[in-house]
């Protein structure tokens, strides 16, 4: 086969069937994906939730609001959840922009009183093999059980009571400060929480 | 392409002769960027093999139709194009692989082993010739970069394909999964393969 002469007709003609194909195709595959990858994305915050809460019966992504963070624009992510016998805890989301590679987020779970259930990663860049272990067991169960109000959180460089990761002082600054600020809005919000009983 | 190849060399020359990363020295931004862990070199290999494969099927049909002075923006399009299909299908049904190559998944746009492809030998081979060429090329991205990976996570995180065989606080060297580390592994991974298939050639 001959090759398409480059005047100016047959380039702009060429140029424009190869955008549209590939624009028409492109819309396609984006319809095919979007409920994929939405369920994704819900799979991903449930499977967060469960690891965070107690056992509940409600649905804590349809009950959940938001507040607005004091420091970014992210907003904060408050999930209750409810047991037979009312409200078990809730999941808050927290974030810290001083991460040694930008943001640290995490989902928080904590006791109707207060205290650190469990905590989830949500996203996070530190640096692999330093700052990557605050997803690991050894620096996470320092927080279970404790409650804020008499653990500082803090590195113990700081003046707190957080032990940091090897290497990763930034990191555990980070993180400490992304759980303290879910904290804090749980306890801001914890009337609304009690109060709001079936 | 001085003397035409069989259908075998053709095949072949991807993964060792011509092997895109030991060999050329393409690709490089993914090549040293991703690979601190072997799965995720061979998920980055595997999402480069499918474009460079779609990408070779598609320059080749349509070679004869794209006049030569504006074949590279024609070429990037349909790279692109199917790119963005790569990073959808994995943002909905492998989100895990997702989050770990971010930014390198578009950046397969600018993989000069697939732009380099399309244009020295998809547009002017036949369908079949092209497609092999792909697949030993994408081949060889693809074993290149998951060995590299797998030289970088065992020797600075004590796994391999994420099962360990040190306890966590082991002390690895850490400086094989942080950027340096790249270009150490990647200097002496090159000089083995090439000692090893000068013989062969």
């Amino acid at each position: 086969m001959k090759k398409k002469e480059s005047t100016l007709l047959n380039m702009a003609v060429v140029l424009f069937v190869i955008t549209l194909a590939s624009g028409l195709s492109l819309g396609y595959v984006n319809d095919l994906t979007a409920g994929p990858k939405a369920a994704a994305k819900l799979a991903k915050k449930v499977a967060a939730l469960k690891g965070v809460l107690p056992s509940f019966d409600n649905n804590p992504v349809d009950e959940a609001w938001k507040v607005p963070s004091s420091w970014a624009k992210d907003s904060i992510e408050i999930y209750p959840a409810r047991g037979p016998e009312g409200f078990v805890g809730a999941a808050v989301t927290g974030a810290s922009d001083k991460g040694y590679n930008g943001l640290v987020r995490l989902m928080v779970g904590f006791e109707p009183d207060g205290t650190i259930r469990n905590i989830a990663v949500l996203e996070q860049k530190e640096t692999p093999g330093l700052g990557t272990k605050m997803t690991g067991e050894k620096f996470m169960k320092q927080f279970r059980g404790k409650n804020p109000s008499d653990f500082e959180l803090k590195p113990r460089k700081d003046g707190g009571e957080v032990d940091a990761l090897a290497g990763a002082t930034i990191s555990t600054r980070a993180f400490s400060e992304a759980t303290r600020e879910a904290y804090d809005t749980y306890m801001k919000q914890r009337q609304t929480l009690t109060e709001n009983e079936h | 392409m001085a003397t035409p190849l069989n259908p075998r060399q053709n095949f072949l020359k991807g993964i060792v002769k011509e092997n895109p990363v030991f060999v050329m020295l393409l690709g490089m931004c993914p090549t040293l960027g991703v690979t601190s862990s072997a799965f995720n070199g061979l998920g980055m290999g595997l999402a480069t093999l499918f474009v460079l494969l779609m990408s070779n099927l598609v320059v080749s049909l349509v070679k004869s139709q794209i006049p030569s002075k504006v074949r590279i923006p024609a070429f990037i399009v349909i790279i692109a194009s199917f790119v963005t299909v790569v990073e959808m299908v994995l943002e909905a049904y492998i989100p895990f692989l997702y989050e770990q190559l971010g930014i390198f998944i578009p950046l397969i746009v600018v993989n000069c082993v697939i732009l380099g492809r399309a244009e020295a030998f998809a547009s002017k081979n036949k369908l079949g010739a092209s497609l092999l060429d792909a697949l030993g090329m994408g081949l060889g991205f693809t074993m290149a970069l998951t060995v590299l990976g797998a030289t970088r996570e065992i020797l600075g995180n004590g796994s391999l394909f994420e099962l360990r065989f040190f306890s966590e606080d082991a002390q690895t060297i850490l400086l094989f999964i942080l950027p340096p580390g790249a270009f150490i592994a990647l200097a002496y991974l090159t000089l083995v393969f090439n000692r090893l298939t000068r013989k062969v050639a």
